[in-house]
């Protein structure tokens, strides 16, 4: 039989359903309804993996997403191909469906057999801080020795190693009331909020079925009916309001700022069949007016010697397996506990033909009806006796049991026998989103437990996450939460807990592997250890052990880590304080976090209208901020650098076409927008006539160049700004930020025209012919159409600005088109141009013509702290402008300072040789290490027309120290070099700074 | 993520908006007269208080319009928005209702 364990009747599984779930290369059997964990008791089985740092084998600790130990790696549609597998699954929570490949993590070479154990017998080397103490020496083992082997034993799931191939949605909501959490104070709450037809609510649930801990219980009744049976009668009501998005499967993971909620929606994994192109999770982004926690609460586990074999689970997951799923989890129970509501678990395994034993460490006096009710049920209660250690290694065996003296002395030992443990340590409320919304917890000394306090966004908490237990109680307080005063009359709740850190022993504590953290493997002894050798804040004994630090987030460890350090320092509970609470409450995986912006989409690619062009003749491509840019035009059987020597000889002999639409162009208009640009630039804009352009400066307010590039001035009341291609929107932004706090006088508007202007460069000795030709209503003689001039006009018919400007030293052409024509009048300017040979460049051509200029671009020999004069512009800053932007900061006196990086060329002893950007630059190479540094190499190329490399840098005082020899850095050491001038090449041409 | 409230626009996601630092420090009118350590203290000196703060923000991917806010650095809460040139709101003559869970 393949479900040994599986009851006859009964739980919220669909026996008409029967699916079947690979695991580990063997089929488990089970029904709809069933999770992996719950197929793998219904098997007989707990072992469900192998722990993280001791390889210990474990099992099945909760039934729920605080599960710590059963992790798998699902892949969850082996049948389509790879990219459809992720590692970390708790099979707790993985909702079963025929087709499902599982397997177990962490174990070599295989889950039954893992060599990897051998480290539980090493375990004194493993303890607390062991990375940081046994691992120290010698230094450069760390990266070869240590560091390799530890990530290879230690260690959770293996991350996919191939693209994930589903695809993941994304979706904004807006919500007047939030629910997170469907159990009775969460129904309760989302009727209450609903029942106001206006009011939009949501109410999210992180499992398959709705229902919370109620899917657990078969013996409460709620004004008169089954729990079951209220369950589905509030939920027929809320799916009835069409005010109310009900939203199974979806995890409440993130509360940000100003109630911005994040959760996740697994929308396909469960589905049979599900059609391609169905997103396989969905992030929902939701802002809500008020949100409403009802999330319930944690079991602890209790604290002893082998308290993680396989077969030991929380008690109320030992419930939830009995009752919702209908599997048993083993014959025997021993149900070990500090508190009344592991007697419900007893009770009902009993019921469900369970041979059930209840060790309960609290005295008989100091329990409440749960006793009475066991004992008449027929169940063997052994109070006040402490649980010393488990037996069996993959699985339970038994446990050693033994009375507590009154002076907490343990008394004789005596085995149990049993195949599971149902364990309870008390409960914590799960206040993980409400402390994400950064309110303030307070400690409750009475349940021992941290409770919401004062709330720093518009939440409120209801049921157990409050802090109640009482089942009545938590629905009488999810109704409130929700705006109404409603009560109900349910079956009494047993609580109440004795807390409890570490069981007593009489065992050496040294000896001893009880765990406090399950999925980090932290005992109570590291906890112990860490405490001794002085670490004392809980947020050190987080990092030092590790505890908490998991992708459970410490839902089960944390109060049983922080009441032990509290313990052993002597304080009391709050004044330990506790651990910050971050999110993602659960793991949540990157694609839905990502979204649909993956490839393609992640960022956009800016084109220009020529790109077309460009692709078709062969363009190699870079990408220039958002803008994709051809970076150069090989040739057939050509490489980079013999592609850019043709392309630069080209423009030098004959003429070049070169695509600079990608610069930034805003256009300033108003009466008042030669004010504007006297203001905003260094250079005088108030002499420059209609029609003449100039090379406008721009500086921050700290005086430090932040951007240039030509200015035309079109009308009186017009200037056509271009910028650099990155710059673009900082300068627009910068321009507007002035405008409007700083002038909102000056009548001036300014709008960004990049996307509507093409720019087409014509360079070279024959520009003039290839562009003139197809010109009209414009005055194309040297006299009337000087260099620096703008002329509105047509080209090929259509409107153009036509600027004559050189960025190359030769006779230049920039014709703006509007893009829709760009692509033509490219086209037709390079079927003249072929009378010339005209060669198309890109951008690596442009940056070396430039730089045998000595022009430089912002960003490249500029890094935010140069001034005008650092890179020799002192001559683009006026001197009668009585204020402008920056202009006081040249003042300052660091500002003059002589000994201020300077532009200078530096031109390497091997003509060959061309030095590497970045490159720092030294005086004396022979002096010892640090060697003073003198400045770097900001730009660096062969230059073929000059027939050697050349390359600019920034040097200290450099001006001064023209034909001084210097070092410079290289990948083999120094370098010679000697200082220079920064025009590498003489043009007969067009004199180019204006 | 913040929900800010444009007093031109309402209320949008924060990814609309573009934060310009500290509000109130006006470019000096002559800043050639100035002392350098007063244009110091213009560019680089500025409160960062633990508490309410008034800043600069623009709805950058919105209408452009730049305006200012009261923030509590603490809290992230945004007690006004108000538009350039208007003078920081007096908070006390309003006091926000104080909330407990």
């Amino acid at each position: 039989m393949s479900q040994p364990f599986r009851r006859s009747s009964g739980g919220h599984i669909d026996r008409t359903q029967p699916i079947t779930v690979s695991f580990n290369g063997k089929t488990l059997h089970g029904y709809r309804g069933d999770t992996i964990a719950s197929m793998l008791i219904a098997s007989g089985s707990h072992l469900a993996g192998r722990s993280f740092k001791y390889h210990r084998p474990r099992g099945i600790l909760s039934h729920g997403s605080d599960e710590p130990n059963a992790l798998l790696s699902v892949d969850w549609r082996p049948e389509k191909g790879e990219g459809r597998r992720d590692p970390n699954n708790r099979a707790s929570v993985v909702e079963a469906r025929s087709g499902l490949k599982t397997a177990t993590q962490n174990h070599w070479p295989s889950l039954e057999t893992d060599i990897g154990a051998v480290n539980d017998l090493l375990s004194p080397v493993f303890v607390a801080g062991f990375y940081y103490k046994t691992f120290m020496w010698p230094r450069k083992f760390w990266d070869k020795v240590y560091e390799p082997f530890i990530r290879k034993a230690a260690g959770l799931g293996d991350a996919p190693e191939v693209p994930d191939a589903d695809r993941y949605a994304n979706r904004h909501a807006h919500a007047d009331i939030l629910v997170v959490g469907a159990g009775p104070a969460g129904l309760s709450a989302a009727l209450a909020a609903s029942e106001d037809g206006s009011k939009r609510v949501i109410l999210a649930d992180e499992g398959f079925k709705l229902g919370g801990a109620l899917l657990n219980d078969v013996t409460s009744e709620i004004d008169g009916k089954p729990a079951a049976v209220w369950v589905e009668e509030m939920v027929a009501q809320l799916d009835a309001r069409e005010n109310v998005i009900v939203l199974p499967r979806t995890t409440v993971f993130g509360y940000y700022n100003h109630n911005h909620i994040a959760m996740v929606e697994r929308v396909a994994d469960h589905r049979d069949n599900a059609p391609d192109g169905l997103a396989r999770e969905r992030l929902w982004q939701v802002r809500a007016s008020k949100v409403i926690i009802a999330a319930g609460s944690h079991e602890r586990p209790l604290v002893f010697e082998n308290n993680d074999r396989p077969g030991i689970m929380l008690a109320e997951s030992a419930r939830a397996f009995i009752n919702r799923y209908a599997v048993l989890p083993g014959k025997s129970l021993v149900v070990a506990t500090c508190g009344a509501s592991a007697y419900r678990t007893a009770l009902d395994a009993k019921a469900a033909g369970m041979d059930v034993k209840i060790v309960d460490i609290r005295l008989g006096e100091d329990c409440g009806p749960e006793l009475a009710e066991a004992r008449s049920a027929g169940i063997d209660v052994l109070t006040g006796h402490t649980v010393v250690k488990a037996l069996g290694t993959k699985r339970v065996t038994g446990v050693v049991v033994a009375p507590l003296g009154n002076d907490g002395s343990v008394g004789t030992r005596r085995t149990l026998t049993c195949d599971c443990v149902a364990m309870s340590g008390g409960w914590t409320p799960s206040v993980h989103l409400f402390s994400q919304s950064r309110g303030k917890l307070a400690f409750d000394a009475s349940l021992d437990a941290f409770l919401p306090g004062q709330s720093a966004q518009e939440e409120v908490s209801a049921g157990a996450c409050h802090g109640i237990y009482d089942l009545s109680e938590i629905i009488a307080d999810g109704y409130k939460a929700g705006g109404s005063d409603t009560s109900v009359s349910a079956t009494a709740t047993f609580t109440g807990f004795q807390p409890v850190r570490v069981l007593p022993t009489d065992a050496d504590p040294k000896k001893v592997k009880a765990f406090i953290d399950f999925q980090n493997d932290v005992t109570a002894k590291d906890i112990k250890l860490a405490v001794r050798e002085g670490f004392e804040s809980i947020e050190h004994v987080k990092r030092y052990t590790t505890t908490g630090m998991a992708t459970d987030q410490g839902k089960t460890s944390n109060m049983n880590a922080l009441g032990l350090v509290a313990g052993l320092l002597d304080r009391p509970l709050p004044a330990i304080g506790t651990t910050t609470f971050r999110p993602p409450y659960t793991p949540v995986t990157f694609g839905a976090l990502v979204g649909p912006s993956r490839e393609d989409r992640f960022e956009p690619v800016r084109t220009t209208a020529i790109d077309p062009w460009a692709v078709a003749n062969g363009a190699e491509f870079e990408p220039v901020g958002q803008w994709r840019r051809a970076h150069y035009f090989p040739k057939a059987g050509e490489d980079m650098h013999a592609a850019v020597a043709r392309e630069c000889k080209a423009v030098r002999t004959s003429v070049g076409i070169f695509d600079a639409s990608t610069l930034g162009k805003i256009e300033v208009v108003g009466p008042d927008a030669a004010e504007f640009m006297n203001r905003i630039y260094t250079n005088a804009w108030a002499k420059l006539k209609v029609g003449g352009c100039r090379y406008g400066l721009m500086l921050g307010e700290n005086g430090f160049v932040m951007d240039d590039g030509v200015v035309a001035r079109l009308a009186e009341d017009r200037f056509h700004v271009t910028t650099t291609t990155g710059g673009a929107p900082r300068v627009f932004q910068h321009m507007e930020d002035y405008l409007q706090t700083e002038w909102p006088d000056l009548d001036v508007f300014i709008t960004s025209i990049t996307e509507q202007w093409a720019a087409i460069a014509v360079q070279g000795p024959n520009a003039r012919k290839v562009v003139e030709p197809f010109v009209s209503d414009i005055d194309m003689s040297e006299g009337a159409f000087p260099h620096m001039a703008v002329r509105e006009g047509f080209i090929c018919g259509v409107p153009t600005r036509l600027f004559r400007v050189s960025f190359t030293g030769e006779t230049g052409f920039e014709v703006n088109v509007p893009v829709d024509y760009a692509e033509a009048v490219w086209k037709t300017l390079y079927e003249e141009g072929r009378k010339y040979d005209i060669t198309p460049y890109g951008t690596e051509t442009m940056h070396v013509l430039r730089c045998e200029m000595g022009f430089i671009i912002v960003g490249q020999e500029t890094d935010g702290t140069a001034t005008p004069d650092d890179v020799g512009l002192s001559g683009l800053v006026s001197k009668k402008k009585p204020d402008f932007v920056g202009m006081r900061s040249l003042a300052r006196p660091d500002m003059l300072l002589p000994d201020r990086k300077q532009l200078v060329g530096i031109l390497a002893k091997d003509p060959n040789e061309v030095l590497e950007e970045g490159a720092q630059v030294v005086e004396d190479p022979s002096l010892p290490v640090p060697v003073p540094m003198i400045g770097h190499v900001t730009s660096s190329y062969f230059s073929s027309n000059c027939g050697r490399s050349i390359a600019m840098a920034m040097i200290k005082g450099g001006r001064a120290r023209i034909d001084q020899t210097v070092w410079v850095t290289t990948p083999k050491g120094f370098t010679e070099a000697t200082i220079s001038t920064s025009v590498f090449h003489t043009v007969q041409g067009e004199k180019v700074d204006a | 993520m913040l929900l800010i409230r444009c007093p031109h626009c309402g209320n949008r996601p924060e990814i609309e908006f573009h934060c310009g630092g500290e509000a109130h420090i006006a470019r000096p009118e002559t800043p050639s007269e100035m002392t350098d350590q007063h244009w110091a203290e213009f560019l680089y000196y500025r409160t960062n208080p633990k508490g309410m703060h008034a800043e600069r923000w623009q709805h950058r991917h919105g209408c452009g319009r730049w305006f200012n806010a009261l923030r509590d650095t603490v809290t992230d809460k945004f007690a006004a928005t108000y538009e350039m040139g208007s003078p920081r709101p007096d908070l006390a003559a309003t006091p926000a209702p104080a909330r407990t869970a």
